[in-house]
């Protein structure tokens, strides 16, 4: 196939649509919804770019991938290429052409989006990941690096402490992840939904670390099996990576009634326990007709789609600014309407209804209209007065957020934190402590995962130059 | 890549308890009195909260008290010495706080006698004097008699249809005891079933004696990720993984803690009745 085209002709491209499965028959099941393009459209839709001079996507995106040069062999049909340049750059590309934001990165940044759709490059970063996945054979082999004898600490199996192991062991150094949960992934696989991420996604590329030479260790748990002092004293440098942790209560009345969940509670069950997807799960999850969830964000959409795949016939949005305000990613937004889930919008939780045995009968809730905006830039929702109303719902979720985790924190006193609990670390991750670097959402506050692969790449960037100090 | 648990005893102890000893060393050397493991047998199971009875750090192992009443529980105990366990993470949950009070009393209802063990020994070990308190539904339920006789000065038992020590329940002695002013204690601790716990802390209110209890409720990950465990604690919601799972009884939602566990009773019914279904069937065979 020939790339040899005129910045005309590729202008004349239209942007290429993900084949998705039909809404009525994935809110029934776990199937990824996104079915990932085909030869022909990824190399039609690779040859849209324009391979401009100004190089902004790469400026877009938080770990830094030279999309222009994949997008390029891609264009060329040089698969080997793309991938090469791609798993240079990015040490989970198969997870990140699916849950990444593009439209406020990358693709925000695109120059044919002014005029315009931008070029997929999510999809197209998807498409290289899975072939390169599919085709380990055809890939340009890559040498091993030349041993440093130095060791690391990786704390955290999520999507910044695999960026970082995979970028530590390309410079040489041993690491060792520890993982406090029974298997890898973090929130790539409590979290993250089968449909929007196929936990064989996670295994394949946790294999790839692992031919690495990446070690990693489940099952322990760093504050309590063993502490930050211990890694520090046994490994050359440790980088934190642990993660969000707790649930934000809602502080509302009916919160601890039999049927309301936080959201990760309800996403672990169902994700990483497997209730409700496998018939023989030794994990159970409530099932009702009516499950109201709090929040619009990701993780919001993610439990109102896997309610409505568990059973829900009225599947909720409750949010208490408007659609625009919503943090969740355009697609999931979309894909979440598509599959008959509803959206209550500038609509507040006041309190929690309960029936007469102790279970959540309604979530009651007040009308919002947004006022002028606020800090966040966003436009503030006021209470309009004598609108409560009373919402009927089986099952209440709870994803309005998470604070910091103290599991870690609280048995390493020489670790700075913010009044958050957050630990306080500086551009390249390090903390107060010489040597342990930390990265993700413990330093963040919950955000995304591609913001915390780019702490883990930063901070890998680090501790490489700490250890050949 | 991640090692298993080996099993290097399992023991009958009493109808449906198990006493089983697992090789853990990382965990038993951090360990400390109250805290608890989660435990999942093998690919596709539960996440099971099971408290640390007992730990020896030199040997590298950690014995774990089991009552093995639920599905996943029971294929737990099933595993055969030399066998193994796939996952066992902690200690979890925080410590207890141990000091000389004197005088106090350790009460204990049914397999919360397990969890009572690790406490009371802590306490021998501070100096304190230790009247233990253990009941159940009849001899057969009653655990750990033994055990804990060595350790306290004086141990009670209390059977309810009176086929071992005295007839009625743990509240009775107690009772006794806190209106006895030359016997009353400093502080109580008591594990149990939910109504049990809320007997004592009752008792115990008035008179303002420092009452511990350690609660048991549905968990998943067990390190304050999901928030499933929480309980109302005065004005305040904690989560048992990461704030307890001891707490200070008089502050404790008993009813609220209570209700909550029946939350998946129905779905537990079913698949029991599916279980029991496979193996009537097997049987018929």
């Amino acid at each position: 196939m020939s790339n040899d085209l005129s910045p005309k002709e590729r202008m004349a491209i239209e942007r290429v649509h993900m084949p998705e499965l039909p809404a009525d028959e994935r809110s029934k099941n776990f199937e990824e919804v996104n079915q990932g393009l085909t030869p022909e459209q990824a190399v039609a839709e690779a040859q849209r770019c324009l391979q401009c001079k100004s190089r902004n996507c790469v400026a877009g995106c938080p770990v830094g991938v030279s999309i222009p040069e994949f997008i390029d062999a891609l264009a060329s049909d040089d698969l080997p290429r793309a991938a090469q340049v791609l798993r240079g750059d990015n040490a989970l590309p198969a997870v990140c052409g699916r849950v990444c934001p593009q439209e406020t990165q990358c693709e925000a940044l695109c120059v044919r989006g002014k005029k315009g759709d931008a070029v997929a490059i999510g999809y197209l970063e998807r498409y290289v990941a899975d072939w390169a996945m599919q085709h380990p054979e055809e890939l340009i082999a890559v040498e091993a690096p030349e041993p440093t004898g130095k060791s690391v600490a990786v704390v955290g199996c999520g999507p910044a402490g695999l960026t970082a192991a995979g970028e530590l062991a390309r410079q040489g150094h041993k690491v060792t992840i520890f993982e406090a949960l029974h298997d890898t992934g973090g929130v790539l696989r409590y979290g993250i939904p089968e449909f929007r991420l196929p936990k064989e996604i996670i295994d394949r590329e946790v294999a790839v670390l692992s031919r690495m030479g990446v070690t990693i260790e489940c099952n322990v748990i760093i504050g309590k099996t063993l502490t930050i002092p211990q890694l520090r004293s046994e490994f050359d440098a440790v980088f934190i990576a642990n993660g969000a942790g707790l649930p934000t209560m809602l502080n509302i009345m009916g919160e601890n009634l039999k049927g309301v969940y936080a959201a990760n509670e309800f996403l672990t069950r169902v994700n990483l326990m497997e209730a409700g997807r496998r018939a023989d799960s030794s994990t159970p999850i409530l099932q009702r007709d009516e499950v109201a969830v709090i929040g619009g964000g990701n993780t919001a959409m993610d439990c109102v789609r896997t309610a409505r795949r568990l059973g829900a016939k009225r599947a909720m949005i409750v949010y208490r600014r408007s659609e625009t305000e919503m943090p969740a990613r355009v697609e999931e937004i979309k894909h979440a309407k598509e599959e008959g889930v509803e959206f209550i919008m500038l609509t507040a939780p006041i309190a929690i209804v309960p029936t007469e045995d102790g279970w959540v009968s309604a979530l009651r809730c007040q009308k919002m209209e947004l006022g002028p905006a606020d800090d966040s830039g966003r436009r503030r929702p006021q209470a309009i007065e004598g609108s409560e109303f009373d919402l009927p719902a089986g099952i209440v979720i709870n994803a309005v957020g998470t604070s910091a985790n103290p599991l870690l924190t609280a048995t390493a006193p020489d670790l700075t934190l913010n009044k958050w609990g957050n630990i306080v670390a500086d551009e390249e991750g390090e903390t107060s402590i010489p040597g342990v670097f930390a990265g993700g959402d413990i330093v963040r506050g919950g955000a995304t995962v591609i913001l915390a692969m780019g702490d883990g790449k930063r901070a890998a960037a680090a501790i490489d130059k700490y250890l050949k100090r | 890549m991640t090692p298993m648990f080996e099993v290097v005893s399992n023991e009958i102890l009493a109808e449906n308890l198990h006493k089983m000893v697992l090789v853990a060393p990382r965990i038993a050397r951090a360990r400390k009195a109250g805290q608890f493991v989660m435990v999942r047998l093998a690919q596709g199971e539960e996440r099971i909260p099971l408290t640390i009875g007992d730990a020896d750090p030199e040997a590298g192992t950690i014995t774990l008290f089991i009552q093995a009443i639920g599905a996943s529980t029971r294929k737990i105990v099933d595993t055969p010495v030399g066998g193994s366990i796939r996952d066992v993470a902690g200690p979890l949950g925080k410590e207890t706080h141990i000091t000389n009070w004197g005088r106090v009393a350790c009460v204990g209802g049914g397999v919360g006698t397990a969890v009572l063990f690790p406490l009371v020994k802590a306490l021998a070990e501070a100096g304190n004097e230790i009247t233990t308190i253990i009941g159940g539904r009849s001899s057969r339920y009653v655990i750990l008699a033994e055990e804990l006789g060595a350790l306290s000065k004086n141990l009670l038992i209390t059977t309810e249809d009176g086929s071992l020590g005295s007839k009625g329940f743990v509240t009775g002695p107690l009772g006794e005891m806190i209106a006895d002013p030359a016997r009353a204690p400093k502080a109580v601790f008591a594990v149990g079933p939910v109504p049990m716990m809320k007997a004592v802390a009752n008792m115990t209110r008035e008179p303002g004696i420092e009452t511990i209890v350690s609660l048991n409720p549905i968990m998943i990950d067990g390190t304050g990720m999901c928030g499933g465990c929480r309980v109302q604690v005065g004005s305040e919601t904690k989560f048992a993984c990461v704030d307890g799972p001891e707490f200070d009884a008089h502050l404790v939602d008993f009813d609220g803690l209570s209700d909550r566990l029946t939350s998946y009773r129905k779905e537990e019914a079913q698949r029991h009745a599916a279980t029991d279904c496979k193996i009537a069937k097997e049987v018929a065979k």
